[in-house]
């Protein structure tokens, strides 16, 4: 029944293959195309492709973000809307007892200043959402957005030198000068606020489930531990080198190639001795609370509120390590080509009066920018009872939203980058430890 | 024939054992529909899981936002009655459903064209066209996403909610094309060209024969490309632009916390297609 | 509007033109055609030009020219593409393997109500991946619905399932499933009853008529199959990010990290090339192996 062919399948099989495929004659036709497309790709990507600019360090005079070009902006007056785009869960809601969910910060500076605001928590992750806006940046174009959230980081350092974003004009922002914490004033990664305002801080540390860590953990040690190996969970972003880097004595902001080397061979080893159960951006949280991870890097608020409304998670904790944690900041920041920036920066100041910014830390428990909304916390939590005075007195007294200055100095700030060739030598060498 | 014959055939028939025909076992006949059953249940489970936890009662503290919990805390309907309570999530899948269902109609037409070009005709490009379908199958999502990006932008176009449904238009077409193309193939010519010879033009023809013909194909196509889109998160990412979209918008909540009123659309997504078909599945009863 | 049938002798013997026929292919394909050239062709030759780039995202991008991009990009991930091509050829096989019987039942016993049940298989996929990745979650963690269960009866603490390469793999295959049932489906649909009918007729027994009549009026189906499974599983990078470990990340993670967060354009534009490049040549190898010349039906 079977008989030999010059091929070794079976005829009826053979018989089946009635669709019409690619023979060797119509894939070398079709490489040809790919050839003539790949010239006519040169020939477009020698005009189309947008190169950066030279780092711009400042407005240029009556330029995007000058004062004369702010003078204008006022004398304009503030536009109709602001288009706000933020994280998700980073500003207070409530319901309004009617079945709608208000922002009440907000609506307060909607009722105050007549302009409205169109809040969007549209940003999940920083990397993300530049790569979104940035085509438009490139081309010249508007982003649709008047305020964005950016966490300090690489993806910031590019929108300043790459001058993507306005410059702030500090004679609008009176909230923000008289109120604002001064270790969030002139921060490293962006000097004098050129560009940017706090809207909260947070706090990188540890976390653990005392269900099955019984130690209290005050070492970074404490991720080594072999009884916890396959259960650690370890951070895929910056925050993992600068942090290792802290542990092991070395002051992240001055730190050079070398240092950094011991960093990576450092996570290199706990990766390689089957301690990291996985690196994580920031889902991490999930895994702790489904008991795949038993000690991990945290991010303070992320914790303390499961602590707060979460019975069921009593047994987390967290904790800067003895020997540091990171502090990064969440920064307002207005993008070039914003249709209201003036809408934008009253709203970015808004939030620097102490009740408000008081409102907003009760709500997402990070650090506030703003000292004096500490004790107002401490009032509301007085005034309050019950299930809702536990929580304020917890917030209130929290060195993780209120650091006091041991916790304080404990915290460090990141590396930053001025140079391509140092950013491009920090991720040859840290990226692939955790995409691996 | 007389009696007595018919009495030796009847007789003879009983004692010959039967050859080609054994009667089939029972169990057998059992086996596809129960590994079929279980293969449809395989699929639901998570959605199960879904439904059941879109009855969990995760609470809302003082400011906390909801979130669902891996921990069963208590039977509620609660996320059920306030379903509509986070507009933004509401408006995302909205825009999703919106942006699926033209899109996937969109597609199924180009694509259909495109398969059956391909699956019954010679010409010069054929090679080509089937390296251009090969080529938007197997691009990755994120160099689409963001290749479309750079184009939108530089052709001053908007993003939004159209470059939402052109592009996902754009990648579900040559899923279609494959789909109708390996269904129209090996379809016998002789039935058009009968009708051909019948006096039927070659669009009666087509419209009359072909299509129908290929339809399973088609309908196929459709759903493939309905599903590509609702579940499509990167190249949205590149190309919404403002528009929300339901996928992204849970992929964000997913890192922070879902909401558990995600769970109830999923949920409602899952039950309302159920019935449908359901309903679908007892008119065809009826019409028997 | 009808033609009148013809009756005469020198009619019924005419060759029927086909002129308009030739036209026919390409009217079919113009509008697809159009749409993918202006949104998919266009920006992959832009991709194309900054896969040829130098520089980096704080000093700016040169065009160069620079063709070594994609024999470095290789040395580098070369690895992660090993990976990603051994993932994807155990993911088909078991999709395959997985589908084909649900496929075949559908399309032979599924009666009136087929396509209730291809509905009921895909119902599932409009859900989205995130919520359907949550659950498995949930379901395979190290304490939940599965493994909680399990342990409760005994089984060793230490057993993990997620974050693991078989979770992975599992997750990939699961996601794809539809993808591999529909094509099967369709092509097995259209197989004419009677051909099997047929066979049997000639005392095939079902295993035989299986082999040797259903089967290769499949294999269109098969390929596409094979075609629609492999290469999104090769590709993917959601279910490592979910479901995997340190190890387990595939070459579209390294395409979307150096796009999104190292922001190399370059580097993760010759990746994405040579991935697509790699499976071209899958396919070509492939249809090569099976001998066959193109066949127009």
């Amino acid at each position: 029944m079977t008989e030999q062919r010059h091929s070794n399948v079976d005829p009826s099989w053979l018989r089946g293959l009635t669709s019409p495929r690619m023979s060797r004659r119509s894939v070398l036709k079709s490489m040809g195309v790919g050839a003539g497309a790949l010239s006519l790709s040169a020939i477009l990507a020698a005009c189309g492709t947008p190169e950066a600019e030279a780092p711009v360090t400042g407005a240029q005079p009556g330029g995007e973000g000058s004062p004369e070009w702010w003078a204008e902006r006022v004398a304009e007056g503030p536009g109709e809307n602001v288009n706000f785009t933020n994280w998700p869960q980073y500003i207070d809601l409530k319901g309004d007892g009617e079945g709608n969910r208000v922002r009440p910060t907000l609506d307060a500076f909607i009722e105050e200043t007549g302009i409205n605001v169109t809040y969007r928590a549209d940003i999940n992750d920083n990397a993300g959402f530049y790569a979104s806006i940035r085509p438009a940046l490139e081309a010249g174009e508007p982003t649709g957005h008047d305020i964005i959230v950016i966490t300090n980081g690489t993806e910031l350092t590019e929108l300043r030198q790459r001058g993507f974003l306005i410059e702030l004009d500090h004679s609008l922002t009176p909230n923000f000068n008289a109120n604002a914490d001064p270790s969030i004033v002139d921060p490293a990664f962006d000097p004098d606020n050129q560009y940017t305002m706090s809207w909260q801080s947070g706090m990188t540390g540890i976390a653990w489930n005392t269900d099955f860590v019984d130690e209290e953990v005050t070492s970074f040690e404490s991720l080594l531990d072999d009884r916890y190996a396959g259960h650690i969970g370890m951070f895929a972003n910056d925050d993992t080198p600068n942090l290792v880097m802290a542990w092991l004595g070395i002051e992240p902001t001055t730190s050079t190639p070398e240092d950094w080397q011991k960093a990576a061979d450092w996570m290199v080893e706990q990766r390689d001795s089957g301690l990291v159960r996985a690196y994580y951006t920031q889902d991490f949280l999930r895994a702790f609370q489904e008991g795949d991870l038993w000690i991990t890097m945290a991010w303070s608020g992320d914790i303390i509120n499961q602590q707060l409304y979460n019975p069921q998670y009593a047994s987390f904790r967290f904790d800067v390590p003895q020997e540091g944690g990171m502090l990064w900041t969440d920064n307002c920041c207005i993008p070039t080509l914003a249709e209201n920036p003036y809408g934008a920066i009253q709203v970015m100041d808004w939030y620097y009066q102490p009740d408000i910014a008081a409102l907003l830390t009760e709500w997402n428990a990070y650090v506030s920018p703003v000292p004096a909304g500490g004790e107002l916390v401490q009032q509301h939590a007085d005034e309050a009872s019950g299930g809702t005075k536990t929580i304020l007195q917890t917030i209130a007294g929290s060195p993780y939203v209120f650091p006091d200055a041991d916790l304080s100095s404990r915290l460090y700030s990141y590396r930053e980058f001025t140079t391509g060739e140092e950013l491009e030598q920090w991720n040859d060498l840290f990226r692939p430890i955790y995409v691996s | 024939m007389s009696a007595a014959s018919v009495a030796e055939v009847e007789v003879g028939a009983s004692t010959e054992p039967a050859r080609e025909y054994r009667p089939k076992k029972r169990w057998t006949r059992f086996l596809l529909p129960t590994y079929s059953t279980a293969f449809i249940l395989y699929l639901s489970f998570p959605i199960f899981i879904i439904i059941l936890f879109s009855f969990n009662d995760s609470r809302t503290g003082f400011g906390t936002a909801p979130r669902v919990s891996t921990a069963w805390l208590g039977f509620t309907t609660r996320w059920y009655q306030n379903l509509f309570e986070i507009p933004d999530l509401t408006k995302a899948l909205e825009h999703s459903l919106t942006v699926a269902l033209l899109g996937a109609i969109s597609a199924a037409i180009l694509g259909t064209l495109i398969g059956l070009a391909l699956a019954r005709y010679r010409y010069r490009g054929k090679g080509a066209t089937d390296f251009v379908i090969f080529l938007s199958i197997s691009s990755p999502e994120i160099v689409l996403g963001a290749a479309l990006a750079s184009f939108f932008v530089s052709a001053n176009f908007d993003r939004g909610l159209i470059t939402l449904y052109l592009s996902h238009t754009m990648f579900s077409i040559a899923f279609v094309a494959v789909v109708v193309r390996a269904r129209a193939s090996g379809l016998d010519r002789a039935l058009e060209d009968a009708a051909m010879d019948l006096g039927a033009g070659p669009l009666v023809t087509f419209l009359k024969i072909t299509l129908p013909l290929v339809f399973p194909g088609i309908l196929a196509g459709f759903f493939l490309a309905f599903a590509l889109s609702m579940d499509d998160f990167v190249i949205s990412q590149f190309v919404q632009g403002p528009a929300l979209m339901f996928p992204t918008w849970v992929v964000g909540a997913t890192k922070v916390g879902i909401p558990p009123h995600v769970f109830v659309f999923a949920s409602l997504i899952f039950t309302g297609g159920l019935l449908l078909a359901g309903a679908f599945a007892l008119q065809v009863r009826r019409r028997r | 509007m009808e033609r009148p049938l013809p009756t005469d002798l020198r009619e019924l013997t005419k060759r029927r033109k086909r002129r308009g026929r030739s036209l026919a292919p390409y009217a079919l394909l113009g509008p697809g055609a159009l749409w993918l050239f202006l949104l998919f062709l266009i920006p992959m030759v832009s991709m194309g030009g900054i896969a040829l780039q130098e520089g980096n995202a704080l000093d700016g991008f040169v065009q160069t020219f620079r063709f070594a991009n994609f024999t470095e990009v290789l040395s580098k991930n070369e690895e992660f593409l090993v990976r990603s091509l051994r993932n994807g050829a155990i993911v088909t096989a078991l999709a395959l393997v997985i589908a084909y019987p649900v496929a075949y039942w559908i399309a032979f016993y599924g009666g009136r109500a087929k396509n209730v049940f291809l509905f009921l298989v895909l119902l599932p996929f409009l859900v989205s991946f995130s919520i359907r990745t949550v659950a498995w979650s949930f379901i395979l963690s190290d304490n939940g619905l599965v493994l909680g269960a399990l342990k409760s009866l005994g089984a060793p603490e230490g057993w993990t399932i997620l974050n693991t390469t078989p979770a992975v793999i599992a997750g990939i295959t699961y996601n794809l499933l539809p993808f591999t049932v529909l094509p099967l489906y369709v092509s097995l649909e259209r197989i004419d009853r009677s051909v099997v009918e047929a066979a049997k007729d000639l005392y095939s027994n079902r295993f035989e008529a299986f082999r040797k009549v259903v089967f290769p009026l499949s294999l269109p189906g098969v390929f596409a199959a094979i075609l629609l499974t492999s290469i999104p599983a090769v590709g993917d990078y959601l279910n490592a990010t979910v479901l995997g470990g340190p190890g387990d990340f595939m070459i579209g993670n390294v395409i979307q990290d150096e796009f999104l967060t190292a922001r190399d354009y370059p580097e993760a534009a010759a990746l994405a090339f040579l991935l697509m490049a790699v499976l071209l040549v899958g396919a070509v190898l492939y249809a090569r192996l099976l001998g066959t010349e193109e066949v127009t039906t």
